[in-house]
């Protein structure tokens, strides 16, 4: 008791400063708890279309308030056809059938003790970007970008389980099932099953959300996020497309003379500057860095280039680490802004040689009825008074 | 006994038996019991396709009572897609994209009714009901008589007028 009245008093001495601190309390912080929640400053929030049908359609990720390359998994884009199915794992059950020597089925727990992998993957929707098509083009980048999102999954190699079943010769593709209302299906060229299609039960350190497929749904690095079929129950392997409404009517891109390309699987190389992005403020001239996500479904990003004066000189940004393949990659360039209007863009050219288009060569093309596979560069305009908005050159 | 059979399997079939030791050994094969509950899949040439059969005349009363509300009266749309009409658009500045001008297969039509429709219930179509459903949907873009019986054999044959609109993926086909 004298000694702290003492150290008291010597604090005191010491001057105003702590004494005024000891006289301002602070309020105890929230206790432990047992699932975490983000900042209730944290707005950021998917957005979707009004709808009559909200249980079929897709809600947007918020791309210009991510950090690096991953995606939270409750911000991960959504793309529905029959609403999200409530699935117990325990009763949920796998069957692989058709052209194999041994039918098979499996529960989670069994697949679970199979040889696992976890990668770093992109998913992007076939109709990601649809709306850059028409003449009135995404005003945020969470309307123009969002449905693409990236996640670290977790799974086994679907080959492992097409080796145990024993594929007969002659068969060449493969029709994936999911357990949702509409019962969604999609053929898949048995290639790829072969080559590096995951089916994964994790996703970015817990299981699959309800969204996106819990609790087992198929990951196809590079190809357009409807043919991952979620809430997967059944493969069937056989050696025809079976023509499913949506790699028919849906998913399909419609060209000027009136045919329609089928099985555009892969999606091209795309970037997009996240910030600064419609919707936003600079609030002065001075210094910023520009950041945004690039990436290809034919392998790694090279090189993204960015615009600062509409397209008439083109710099190299800096790639952010990790640069993985078929995965966001996060690039940033230093950008001093002299208050004057500026067109911005990126430019992403990935390791075939492939780089990314402007809208006008991909329309001279492809039309403006493709509806899907859109990857053109995307433009904001920085107007003088710091607002950036959408704008087309 | 039994111990002097195993070994003769064993024998006989070391091959495989080294093969079976190969494999994951994990799940089991399929009861008949298990494949029960999956739902029918179809193939274009109808392998898949149950037994049943339905006309455009018996589907036009199922169509009122289960589909027009989302697809409008006689197919032409509403807070669901337009079934009906764009035959010859498809190569216009506006194309209409539905079942009669835009799918390739009949075959398609059945299996994605029974599989997702109607839109709040689906499963809940007889296969007859799907039959005639689909007889009404491929009557009403003028593809079958009203009195026409689908059924597994007859269905496949309905040549669908983009038949032969589908290209494969030629790119990169933009870009240098």
């Amino acid at each position: 008791m004298k000694r702290r009245r003492i150290l008291q008093m010597g604090a005191a001495m010491a001057g105003g400063l702590l004494a005024r601190g000891e006289a301002s309390a602070r309020d105890l912080g929230r206790p432990l708890g047992p699932y975490g929640e983000r900042s209730p400053f944290e707005k950021a929030v998917r957005w979707r279309r009004e709808s009559k049908t909200p249980e079929a359609g897709s809600s947007f990720s918020p791309l210009a308030d991510s950090n690096g390359i991953i995606t939270p998994s409750s911000l991960h884009y959504e793309r529905h056809h029959a609403g999200i199915p409530n699935i117990d794992p325990a009763t949920h059950r796998l069957v692989i059938q058709g052209m194999v020597e041994r039918p098979l089925q499996l529960t989670v727990a069994e697949i679970k003790r199979l040889p696992s992998l976890s990668r770093i993957l992109l998913v992007e929707c076939g109709g990601n970007s649809g709306s850059e098509w028409a003449a009135t083009t995404g005003a945020t980048v969470q309307r123009s970008h969002g449905l693409a999102s990236c996640s670290e999954w977790t799974g086994v190699a679907l080959r492992l389980l097409l080796e145990e079943v024993g594929v007969k010769p002659g068969a060449s593709w493969i029709i994936a099932e999911g357990a949702d209302a509409g019962r969604y299906q999609r053929s898949i060229p048995l290639a790829k099953a072969l080559d590096d299609m995951i089916l994964a039960y994790g996703q970015n350190g817990e299981s699959i959300r309800p969204e996106q497929g819990y609790p087992l749904r198929l990951l196809l690095p590079g190809w357009e996020g409807a043919t991952h079929v979620k809430w997967l129950q059944r493969i069937v392997v056989t050696d025809r497309p079976y023509q499913s409404r949506d790699e028919t009517s849906k998913y399909t891109d419609l060209m000027p003379d009136g045919k329609a390309r089928q099985f555009t699987f892969a999606m091209e190389a795309k970037s997009v500057i996240t910030y600064p992005s419609g919707g936003q403020n600079l609030p002065g001239p001075g210094q910023y860095e520009l950041t945004g996500l690039a990436w290809s479904g034919r392998g790694k990003v090279e090189r993204v280039d960015i615009t600062t004066d509409g397209g008439r000189n083109w710099q190299p940004a800096r790639l952010q680490e990790p640069v993985l393949p078929l995965a966001f990659v996060r690039f940033r360039m230093p950008w001093k802004w002299d208050g004057r209007e500026a067109v911005i863009a990126s430019r992403c050219t990935d390791a075939t040689g492939y780089e990314q288009p402007s809208r006008e060569s991909l329309i001279a093309v492809r039309g403006v009825n493709s509806g899907f596979h859109y990857n053109g560069i995307k433009l904001w305009k920085v107007a003088a008074d710091g607002n950036v908005t959408n704008v087309e050159v | 006994m039994a111990r002097v059979a195993v070994t003769t399997v064993a024998l006989c079939s070391g091959q495989f038996a080294f093969a079976d030791a190969a494999r994951l050994g994990v799940g089991h094969a399929p009861t008949e019991e298990d494949l029960r509950g999956l739902s029918v899949m179809v193939t274009t040439d109808g392998d898949g396709l149950p037994p049943g059969s339905g006309t455009a005349a018996q589907g036009k009363r199922v169509f009122a009572e289960r589909c027009a509300s989302c697809h409008g009266p006689v197919g032409d749309g509403g807070d669901g897609p337009a079934l009906v009409g764009g035959q010859g658009t498809l190569a216009t500045p506006k194309p209409k994209r539905t079942v009669g001008s835009y799918w390739p297969y009949a075959t398609t039509l059945w299996d994605y009714v029974n599989r997702a429709m109607p839109f709040n219930r689906p499963g809940t179509l007889t296969h007859d009901e799907v039959y005639a459903v689909s007889a009404y949907v491929l009557f009403l873009n003028d593809l079958v008589g009203e009195k026409q019986v689908l059924n597994a054999k007859t269905l496949p044959r309905v040549r669908m007028p983009n038949r032969d609109g589908f290209v494969s993926d030629p790119r990169p086909d933009v870009g240098k």
